[in-house]
């Protein structure tokens, strides 16, 4: 694909953003920033293909990032033996009981035909199962959280490398956005945030209080990562001929062997931070350019036309015979599916899943806000907002507490007023965010790249 | 009989007075993102930041007050304040009006471009709150702080179980159905009332017949601005305030909205209250009213709890897909006030 003039420019403008803070705050701040970006870049596209494509509204990010990152627990983590022994055939049994209590509720909605019998049935049979799968998942449950709770009381993961579970986070994702989809995709687009949003704070309750599945609110910690250790570096042969060879100049200009010994070691330790954060960055950034290839692909085949017919008249499309309802479902899948791969990658870079640090102000608003300002409908866009928003997220507070500075610069520094809005300087980042989002959909409402107008 | 009467008032003390309290609480925000979807027509995910800034203002008066020793005896001094609050908050309902909402009225934009927009303006006014006052938890109700502590209802009546009445449990019931009465009153009985129902139900219509539109859009925000704050100042003075709470509070509000037929202020109101009951009621332990109720050789050994207190907040939400899916107009069809 060919990028027009100004796309180039938004990719410059973007590079020279990280390069800049490198030279100025250093390059491991810049690194952090440029992963986190490249994350937010890839929710950001998982929300801008159902909204932008087929005008699917997805309030859910929140719950999808944390389905994403439960897969990296499960999968990640080592499985901890005691507590399956513990718990694991009562969660078994109620497992199947639950699976049961499904086929029995859905026979009923087959055979009995009048509406009301089917109520009453459905809601004892649901009364009375729920009773008793309640038992025995109270006890499993209660058993698995004894087991050593200071450092384990739940069920643990499968031990295999965190990478395999940016796929299984998409795919937990994919899994409960079907189901929401098969519940809410009918109403109208605004029950649809509402709805969304709504389940998403269930799916996070849920984690952080079904401690067995994932520790709750004491939080998994200690992640095994895909890239090496700083410490591990530190001690291998390779990198610190790397280092060497890459400060050769720098070192042979010192003459003493001590002084030399101790220029090499913090430039290793300076060196082994960096370089992790660049294998993450690479990595991520693999990722991103993948699913930013297939994203385009999808946009210009002719499903993607089909998508944009929907999303421009669905009547139309309906009339055409396109199925309107199954190609909303699918897309609204496919979107919390790549949601769902960056909440993944969100913990894997983290190393630790925390359940209570799923906001939705963090977590859902601000990636809508870079949607919205990238420029919902164009992949580019969604990469460029996430860049934009993430980098303004994070530097807005050395930004405020600069005019600050300056504006009150007449002040004494011990002047209440002044004390307080430095103090307060963590919060002005909402009023950027809010202003933000304000001017572009007054003054700019496609977005700084917006679609491209296609008569194909 | 004494047990049964013990029950009576365990279920009063932990459910109906404060399922009636919250409930009420709820029905004013939800009837004030009701007006707002009735009249503007979206989703104005800014409504819980437009109470949580009625709040503070009160509470910066309620401090103003205290501080210059202004009280009302028994009563919160926060009362006092609440006007001032008042005042404020519709100030910034039509400031938010004007700068911000009114062009895309205007533009005739679909309802999700507003929403998004209600966004933006929930994402200003959450920093201007967190700006001056923090985002520390803040306890202001003063005053009398029981009508009736559960000791005294115990000497009163002999009976084993305590019935506990904060003074801000009646305050919030009071002003909730003054409130209500008068908003009731104003929709039916008044001329820009009857004109703001004949807006919602026809627009078009109703701007031929000769409605001002801007005036219309004018009463509602007076009106919104008045319900959120007093409704965002009960709730804090029942619990206490918390900036970052009322971002929470905002869904169980749309539920409500949404639960009793979002735009019909009687649902509104109705679904309030049934978002409210129905979290507690499921969440709460009934294990104290069952040992009364039942005789001894069945008492219950478990806490008879249907969901832990956790999912509270989930509650009100599967309330909401539920009544959605079997009845997605709500319990009173919306759409008209």
């Amino acid at each position: 694909m060919k990028f027009e003039r100004y796309e180039w420019l938004a990719i410059t403008i973007m590079i020279s953003l990280f390069i800049f803070v490198g030279f100025i705050q250093g390059w491991s701040v810049s690194l952090v920033i440029l992963n986190m970006c490249i994350i937010s870049a890839i929710m950001t596209m998982g929300v801008n293909i159902s909204w932008g494509y087929a005008g699917v509204i997805n309030f859910g990010v929140m719950g999808f990032l944390a389905m994403g990152g439960l897969a990296a627990v499960l999968v990640s983590y080592p499985p901890i033996a005691e507590s399956w022994q513990a718990g694991g055939r009562g969660l078994g049994i109620s497992f199947a009981l639950l699976v049961i209590l499904v086929i029995a509720v859905m026979y009923i909605n087959k055979t009995v035909i009048q509406k009301r019998n089917k109520y009453i049935l459905n809601s004892l049979i649901i009364f009375f199962g729920i009773l008793i799968i309640r038992h025995f998942y109270l006890n499993a449950t209660h058993n698995i959280e004894d087991v050593n709770p200071a450092i384990a009381g739940f069920l643990g993961g499968l031990g295999l490398p965190i990478i395999f579970s940016w796929i299984v986070g998409g795919l937990f994702a994919a899994g409960v956005a079907f189901v929401i989809g098969k519940v809410a995709l009918g109403l109208r687009s605004d029950y649809l945030a509402i709805v969304t949003l709504g389940i998403s704070e269930i799916v996070v309750s849920v984690l952080k209080h079904e401690e067995w599945l994932s520790r709750g609110v004491k939080n998994v910690i200690g992640l095994k990562r895909p890239v090496p250790y700083e410490i591990d570096l530190q001690n291998a042969d390779w990198f610190i001929n790397l280092v060497t060879y890459l400060n050769s100049s720098k070192l042979n200009n010192i003459i003493d062997v001590t002084d030399r010994q101790q220029v090499l070691n913090n430039l290793i330790i300076d060196g082994s931070g960096i370089f992790v954060k660049l294998s993450y960055a690479i990595l991520f950034l693999i990722v991103m350019l993948i699913i930013f290839y297939f994203a385009n692909k999808a946009q210009l085949s002719p499903w993607g036309r089909m998508m944009r017919a929907i999303r421009d008249n669905e009547t139309a499309a309906n009339a055409m015979g396109k199925d309107v309802v199954k190609q909303h479902l699918i897309i609204f899948v496919i979107g919390a599916a790549i949601v769902g791969v960056a909440g993944a990658m969100l913990v894997t870079l983290d190393g630790l899943f925390t359940p209570s640090g799923y906001r939705p102000l963090r977590f859902t608003f601000i990636i809508w806000i870079m949607v919205i300002v990238g420029g919902s409908g164009n992949n580019l866009g969604a990469i460029f907002g996430g860049f934009v928003i993430w980098f303004s997220w994070i530097e807005a507070a050395p930004i405020t507490t600069f005019i600050i500075n300056q504006l009150t610069i007449g002040l004494e520094p011990t002047n209440a007023l002044k004390l307080h809005l430095l103090d307060s300087v963590p919060y002005f980042r909402y009023l950027f965010m809010g202003l933000i989002l304000l001017l572009i959909l007054r003054y700019r409402p496609k977005g700084i790249i917006p679609e491209k107008v296609r008569h194909s | 009989m004494i047990d049964f009467l013990n029950s009576i008032i365990v279920l009063l003390n932990f459910i109906i007075i404060p399922g009636i309290s919250y409930g009420s609480q709820l029905a004013l925000g939800a009837l004030g993102v009701t007006f707002v979807y009735a009249i503007l027509r979206f989703a104005n995910f800014a409504h819980g930041e437009i109470m949580s800034f009625g709040a503070m203002i009160t509470i910066l008066f309620t401090w103003f007050f205290q501080s210059q020793n202004i009280g009302l005896g028994i009563l919160p001094t926060a009362l006092l304040a609440l006007p001032i609050g008042i005042i404020a908050t519709i100030i910034l309902c039509i400031i938010s009006d004007k700068f911000v909402f009114q062009y895309y009225r205007y533009q005739k934009s679909v309802p999700v471009v507003l929403a998004m927009v209600s966004i933006g303006v929930m994402f200003v006014i959450n920093a201007i709150i967190r700006i001056i006052i923090g985002t520390e938890t803040i306890k202001f109700s003063d005053g009398q702080k029981f009508i009736m502590k559960a000791k005294q209802f115990k000497v009163m009546t002999g009976l084993n179980e305590g019935l506990a009445l904060k003074s801000s449990q009646v305050i919030t019931i009071l002003i909730t159905i003054l409130l209500l009465a008068f908003t009731f009153w104003f929709l039916q009985k008044t001329k820009t009332g009857k004109s703001m129902r004949a807006f919602s139900d026809n627009e078009d219509l109703a701007l031929l017949s000769g409605i001002n539109p801007d005036r219309v859009v004018f009463t509602t925000w007076i009106i919104v601005g008045v319900l959120a704050c007093v409704a965002g100042t009960l709730y804090g003075l029942d619990k206490s305030y918390k900036p970052i709470i009322y971002l929470n509070l905002v869904l169980p509000i749309f539920a409500s909205a949404i639960v009793g037929g979002i735009g019909s202020p009687f649902g509104a109101v109705v679904g309030g209250y049934v978002i409210a009951f129905s979290e507690i009621m499921v969440t709460y332990a009934y294990k104290k009213f069952f040992v009364y109720l039942l005789p001894s050789f069945i008492e219950p050994t478990g806490l008879v709890q249907l969901l832990s207190t956790d999912y509270k907040f989930a509650v009100s939400f599967s309330i909401l897909v539920i009544v959605l899916l079997i009845r997605p107009s709500g319990i009173f069809k919306g759409r008209v006030l």
